[in-house]
């Protein structure tokens, strides 16, 4: 068992949670399915070494997915021209918040427990 | 051959490459090693960002030869189409640490409901305040869930799928470059909370720069941030919903 039968399991969990979401009209997203689904089948020993590697694999270089939807930026430019500054201090501002209200809610929450 | 013969020749050659998916998977790949190992020669400093520095170089790229973006992501899509797997791997980090988990869901789930409302809720507030139109607060709603969710989210809500990715990348980057100076500001120190909230309000991004620093930080960033896909996927559709109740 390899990390192709890992990406093979992965995919599969995918379709899964793909043909689930559509059939049944769900509102969680395919991929989301099958990340419950994973969990679920990893109960079954045998899939736990090859989903270990491929989800290493992938989850190593998470970032590197992000960056064709990145490059996407180029067709969005009159926009930007028009409305990026104000975009910009929208999302910087709210990542600043979001951050913010997690990190205190669960230090919080938290308090007693040891680190 | 003369220099204008040559350079005629390198400007077909650059015409029929640019055209074929080759040249978007491998200037991709290609870019993003460059950017990751300039980063870790300088010691993975926050600005040095492996995922800013590739966008910008491949935009730049784009726009200085003329390749249209659609001509560069028909090779690009296979890396892309990795998100999907990506998602569906998160599970692996959650069955790892399924004991840690059963102690701690309820803090952590009212956590991700309290920072996921919060970021989405200040970033459609602002863009209001600031007179943003419609379809752009749309597809600022989803801006913390990782990029492929935020698109089938921002559309449902009726904006733009193309800009609602876009801005989700950037809201990671934001989160990953300047994480470090707000916990240190807000002297937030556990590395799980660190991670919590990063994962929570810049997703894969996020992730990909808590697991740098730490390895419980990746692991509650990865876990942040499919509870993110999760609360996002069934409550953010819901809010036209609210809306059409108000009077």
């Amino acid at each position: 068992m390899t990390a192709l039968h890992g990406l093979a399991i992965l995919l599969l969990c995918q379709s899964a949670g793909e043909a689930a979401s559509r059939l049944l009209h769900l509102p969680l997203p395919g991929p989301v399915l099958g990340m419950l689904l994973l969990v679920v089948a990893l109960r079954w020993q045998a899939l736990r070494t090859p989903v270990g590697m491929a989800a290493d694999a992938l989850l190593g270089h998470l970032s590197l997915l992000f960056v064709p939807v990145g490059v996407g930026v180029v067709t969005h430019l009159a926009l930007i021209a028009r409305d990026g500054p104000r975009m910009g201090l929208a999302l910087l501002l709210s990542t600043w918040v979001g951050m913010g209200v997690t990190a205190l809610v669960l230090q919080a929450l938290w308090r007693d427990e040891p680190p | 051959m003369t220099p204008a013969a040559a350079m005629q020749d390198f400007v077909q050659l650059w015409v029929y490459l640019s055209a074929t998916p080759l040249f978007g998977l491998t200037a991709t790949l290609g870019a993003y090693l460059i950017a990751l190992a300039v980063s870790a020669r300088l010691g993975h400093p926050t600005w040095a960002n492996p995922v800013l520095w590739t966008v910008l170089a491949l935009a730049a790229l784009l726009l200085a030869s003329g390749t249209p973006y659609p001509s560069y992501f028909s090779g690009a899509q296979f890396i892309h189409f990795l998100l999907g797997p990506a998602v569906v791997a998160l599970g692996w980090p959650l069955w790892q640490r399924r004991a840690q988990l059963r102690r701690r869901w309820l803090a952590l789930l009212l956590a991700a409901l309290a920072g996921g409302a919060a970021a989405s809720a200040s970033a459609v507030a602002i863009g209001w305040a600031l007179g943003l139109p419609a379809e752009v607060l749309a597809s600022l709603a989803p801006k913390s869930v990782t990029a492929p969710v935020a698109m089938g989210i921002a559309e449902q809500l009726g904006g733009i799928p193309a800009l609602a990715a876009v801005l989700a990348v950037l809201t990671g980057l934001v989160g990953a470059i300047s994480g470090k100076a707000l916990f240190t500001v807000m002297r937030i120190r556990r590395t799980e909370v660190r991670g919590f909230a990063l994962g929570t309000a810049s997703h894969g991004i996020g992730a990909a720069r808590a697991l740098q620093v730490h390895a419980d930080a990746g692991a509650y960033a990865g876990l942040a941030l499919g509870l993110q896909v999760v609360l996002a996927s069934l409550l953010l559709p819901l809010l036209p919903l609210l809306a059409s109740w108000l009077p």
